[in-house]
Formats: structure tokens, C-alpha cells, sequence
């Protein structure tokens, strides 16, 4: 067999880096796999059971390869305003925002979700296999204030699904439990969790309700291992990158290297409004951040090229770069991610393909390894939670 | 460490061959376990010819799509319909309950033995 799999960024020959839970995923009998530099856990038993798990119960994940940068100082939301696409400035503390890091020419170098955890403090989180150019990009374009790489003693576990929110209340304290059950969706607070000191942060990246936790590598064990013992009544799994990917995929959600990459503008993946381009300066001139000039060019102008949603009529899924044609036509697109949803029970795909044939029921075709698969346009997400 | 029945006959591709008439195939419990728990199976029609070496069917999981490639040369006797309803049979009983076709064989040469299959997946 030749086997084609979506996957993960591999970098260079080094030996790949361990999460500071790699014996717990050892002790769980994890399946390992190279992701951006790192040896993470791709499945624990099954990627379907693990992704079921999340949509009805819950999952836990361990995501300790992504970035972590602290952007620190008088000013640092204003240095972020002309760092990144959006405004940070703006940003209320305890609360989170998605937002791109764009190149001069408009591209896409990583997307991000910043936390505003202080007056002057902000928690940048940034995709693993980018975490050094945004270091170094925001280093340069925010050199009035501290920019901190505090990847490497930083760990994150996430809890997605229904049940994520009951359980987690289990294990903090009572004083402290209202501020995490009350915790808005994209906002983050300090708490202790099993004893362990915690951002706790309302995000994800699976389409369910469900938490982020920041803490030290240290006390990731700990946290760890307490969530999938309380959380086990309640049929919390650990759960898998493989999973992620589909969850995410149901969910609409871009990835970096599929949707997005440095011959992307935000526009072009369907996310224009993430750029402000109402931002100004204290003055109250339009703010000047990197990539203002091409990407407000981009949001007045007719695109080439449209993100959409492809929902497979065969049995065969479209997978990454793979071609979209009209059917019995020419090529008028290229499937960026692809694979067949557990949860809707057909294949599903999101693709860039020419404006033309964008409107939602449009009738295309995906080239499956040489034979056509028919394929409709459809609306992302592909999945909402009910 | 993988299963690798020392009864059977293998391909450097993952397929297994158990001798017979018709001879069965599958794909190998590594093969299964690497691939993630299968959704979806093609496999060519009872009376289909099949080459040696050359593509006769597909396997996807949520993750990958594999290829499968006809370990030996000549004609479907026998399809496995629990599998394509089932998929995750493969996952669960490689084996067993999860084989793939039936073939009346014309030529089954060049197959590997479960030792050198073996010392291919410990290389």
C-alpha cells in the first residue's frame, strides 16, 4: 500500500522535542507522530471514538507544542495594533481575540489568539510551526517593549466538549469556581485548578464549548492526569491530534498550512474582518500596521480566489491538493483540507476555487486519484454544535 | 509490536496472502494500525481481473487514504461485503474477519515469508 496522509509539518533531522507529558502518553499507550518539531500524541485508541467522544462527552488534549510569546510593557497594546491585523489596544483584560500576523505584502505568516492577561500584558499563542518568526517578527515590530519566548515553560491541555465545563468546576475551588463557570466564551482567567495554578482561558479549536489551560510544565502532570480521573464519569478521553484535525475540519476552522499560509491574505479564507482597517493611532489617524497597504487593496477589490465548503456526494474524500472541477470541465480550484466527517457521516472539504463557481450549491467535482468524485458547494461551518 | 502470522505470505506493501483455492488477502495488522481506524473500502468486483504489484483498491480513515495493491495475479473469486459495510473490521481482525478478496490465482511469486516481513517493518 502507499499511503497519503494529511499531515503535520515535519522540520529538519533534529531530535524531536517531548511535551513535558510524554510519559503519560506513554503510559496511555498513545500513537506518536513528528508535528513541527515535536513528538506529539496523533491517538490514544481511535481517532473516530476519540473524535465522538468530544462532540457528546468530552476530550483532553495535550497541545504544549504550540507558542507562547509574552508581549509585556507600557505601550504593548499599542506596539500589537501595529504588529498584527487587529486591535489589541482595544482588547479588554481577561479577554481574547483571534488575529493574524501578516507579512508586508499582505501574506499570512501565522494566526494567533492574544490574551489580554494584564493592563500591560498580553499572551500571544502561536501555531508551533511559526513560533520562531513570530518571535522574531514581533521582537522587531514591537521593539519598545518586552517580547518573551515562554514557550518552553509553558505547557497546554485543552478540555473540549459538553461536559468540559462540569468538569473542570469539579476541580477548582468553591471561591473560586464562579469565575470559571461564568467565563465567556474567548475570555481567560488566573484560577487554581487541582491545586495547579492556571490561566484558564474559554477557547478551542474543535467547534464545541470547552477550555484552554496554561500552566508550567512542571504541574501539567498533575492537571492532567486529575481532569481525566474526575472527568472520566463523564466520559472525558484523551484525545489526538488526529482528532483535532477533524474537529476543527467539521468546525470550519482554518489551519496553517492548509487554508492559510504566505500567499494568503486573510480575505482570501473567508476571515477579512479579523484585518481593522479602522484602527488609528493616538492622533486618530489611520493606524500604519504591516500589510495595511496590499490588504486594503484586497478588501476593495474583486478576489481571485474564494475559501468554500465542499460537501463530497461519493464515498471517496477529497484531500489536501487535490484539483476542484466543473464537472466534465477545467480546474477552477485546489482542496486545501479534505477528509470524511465522522460526524455528518459523508466526506467534507474546504477548497479555493475561482469566484465563479463559489455560490453555495454550485455543482464541482474533486479529482480523487484520478477518477472524479462530485462534490457540492455548501456553507462553513460544517458542523455547529447544537 | 505487530502481529505477523507465520502462516501467512506477505508484500513489502502490507498485504498479507493466506495460500488456499481461491487464496485470501488482506492488509497487515501494522499496515491497519498505521492507517487509523478505516471508514471507507474499495475493493474491484467478484469476476475483476487483478496484477500482481498494480492497484486494486482503496482504504481511508478519517487521516490517510492508502492504496492497496493486488499482492498476487488473477481473477476476484470473493469479496469480502462485511468489510465495505464494516470497515473498522479490518482495524479490529486483520486477520481474521477483516480480509479483503478472494482470488483464483494464476501467479502468486515474489511473495515475502513472515520472517522477512518482519525484518522489513523492524528495519
Amino acid at each position: 500500500m502507499t499511503t497519503t496522509t494529511d499531515d503535520a509539518v515535519e522540520l529538519g533531522e533534529e531530535q524531536p522535542r517531548r511535551s513535558p507529558l510524554h510519559e503519560e502518553h506513554l503510559a496511555l499507550g498513545a500513537t506518536l507522530t513528528p508535528f513541527a518539531g515535536w513528538q506529539m500524541p496523533l491517538r490514544y485508541t481511535s481517532d473516530l471514538t476519540e473524535h465522538h467522544a468530544v462532540r457528546s462527552a468530552a476530550g483532553l488534549f495535550d497541545l504544549s507544542h504550540m507558542g507562547e510569546i509574552r508581549v509585556a510593557g507600557p505601550g504593548a497594546g499599542r506596539a500589537l495594533d501595529r504588529a498584527l491585523v487587529g486591535t489589541l489596544s482595544s482588547l479588554a483584560v481577561g479577554r481574547a481575540r483571534y488575529t493574524m500576523l501578516c507579512a508586508p505584502d499582505g501574506g499570512v505568516l501565522d494566526d494567533l489568539v492574544v490574551y489580554r492577561t494584564g493592563p500591560e500584558g498580553y499572551l500571544v499563542v502561536a501555531n508551533a510551526s511559526n513560533v520562531e518568526t513570530v518571535l522574531a517578527e514581533l521582537q522587531e515590530r514591537c521593539s519598545d517593549v518586552e517580547v518573551t519566548d515562554e514557550s518552553a515553560t509553558t505547557a497546554l491541555v485543552a478540555v473540549q466538549g459538553p461536559a468540559a465545563a462540569g468538569i473542570l468546576e469539579r476541580l477548582i475551588s468553591e471561591d473560586g469556581r464562579s469565575g470559571v463557570s461564568g467565563l465567556r466564551y474567548y475570555a481567560c482567567t488566573a484560577a487554581l485548578v487541582a491545586g495547579v495554578e492556571a490561566i484558564v482561558a474559554r477557547t478551542g479549536y474543535t467547534g464545541e464549548d470547552g477550555f484552554e489551560l496554561y500552566v508550567s510544565p512542571e504541574d501539567a502532570p498533575t492537571l492532567w492526569r486529575a481532569l481525566l480521573e474526575t472527568g472520566a464519569e463523564d466520559g472525558l478521553v484523551p484525545a489526538g491530534l488526529a482528532c483535532r484535525d477533524s474537529l476543527r475540519l467539521e468546525a470550519g476552522m482554518p489551519l496553517y498550512g492548509n487554508e492559510l499560509d504566505t500567499t494568503t491574505t486573510p480575505h482570501d479564507a473567508g476571515m477579512g474582518r479579523v484585518v481593522r482597517l479602522d484602527k488609528v493611532d493616538e492622533d486618530g489617524e489611520p493606524l500604519d500596521f504591516v500589510g495595511r497597504g496590499p490588504l486594503e487593496a484586497r478588501a476593495g477589490s474583486q478576489p481571485s480566489r474564494v475559501l468554500v465548503g465542499l460537501q463530497g456526494l461519493g464515498r471517496r474524500a477529497a484531500r489536501h491538493g487535490y484539483a476542484v472541477l466543473v464537472p466534465d470541465g477545467p480546474v477552477v480550484g485546489e482542496v486545501t483540507s479534505g477528509a470524511p466527517s465522522p460526524t455528518l457521516g459523508y466526506p467534507i472539504a474546504m477548497a479555493y476555487v475561482t469566484p465563479e463557481v463559489s455560490g453555495e450549491g454550485t455543482e464541482l467535482a474533486v479529482e480523487v486519484r484520478g477518477r472524479p468524485e462530485p462534490a457540492r458547494v455548501v456553507p462553513l461551518p460544517f458542523y455547529r454544535r447544537p | 509490536m505487530s502481529n505477523v502470522p507465520a502462516e501467512l505470505k506477505y508484500t513489502a506493501e502490507h498485504e498479507w496472502v493466506r495460500e488456499g483455492t481461491p487464496v485470501t488477502i488482506g492488509i497487515t495488522e501494522n499496515a491497519a494500525e498505521a492507517l487509523g481506524e478505516l471508514v471507507f473500502i474499495e475493493l474491484p468486483a467478484v469476476g475483476d481481473r487483478i496484477t500482481a504489484g498494480t492497484v486494486c483498491g482503496e482504504v481511508e480513515s478519517t487521516k490517510s487514504v492508502s492504496e492497496i495493491y493486488a499482492p498476487v495475479t488473477g481473477t476476484v473469486a470473493e469479496v469480502n461485503q462485511a468489510v465495505v459495510d464494516e470497515p473498522q473490521l479490518v482495524n479490529n481482525e486483520p486477520y481474521a474477519a477483516g480480509w479483503l478478496l478472494r482470488v483464483d490465482v494464476e501467479d502468486a511469486t515474489g511473495l515475502l515469508s513472515a520472517e522477512e516481513y518482519s525484518a522489513l517493518l523492524d528495519a
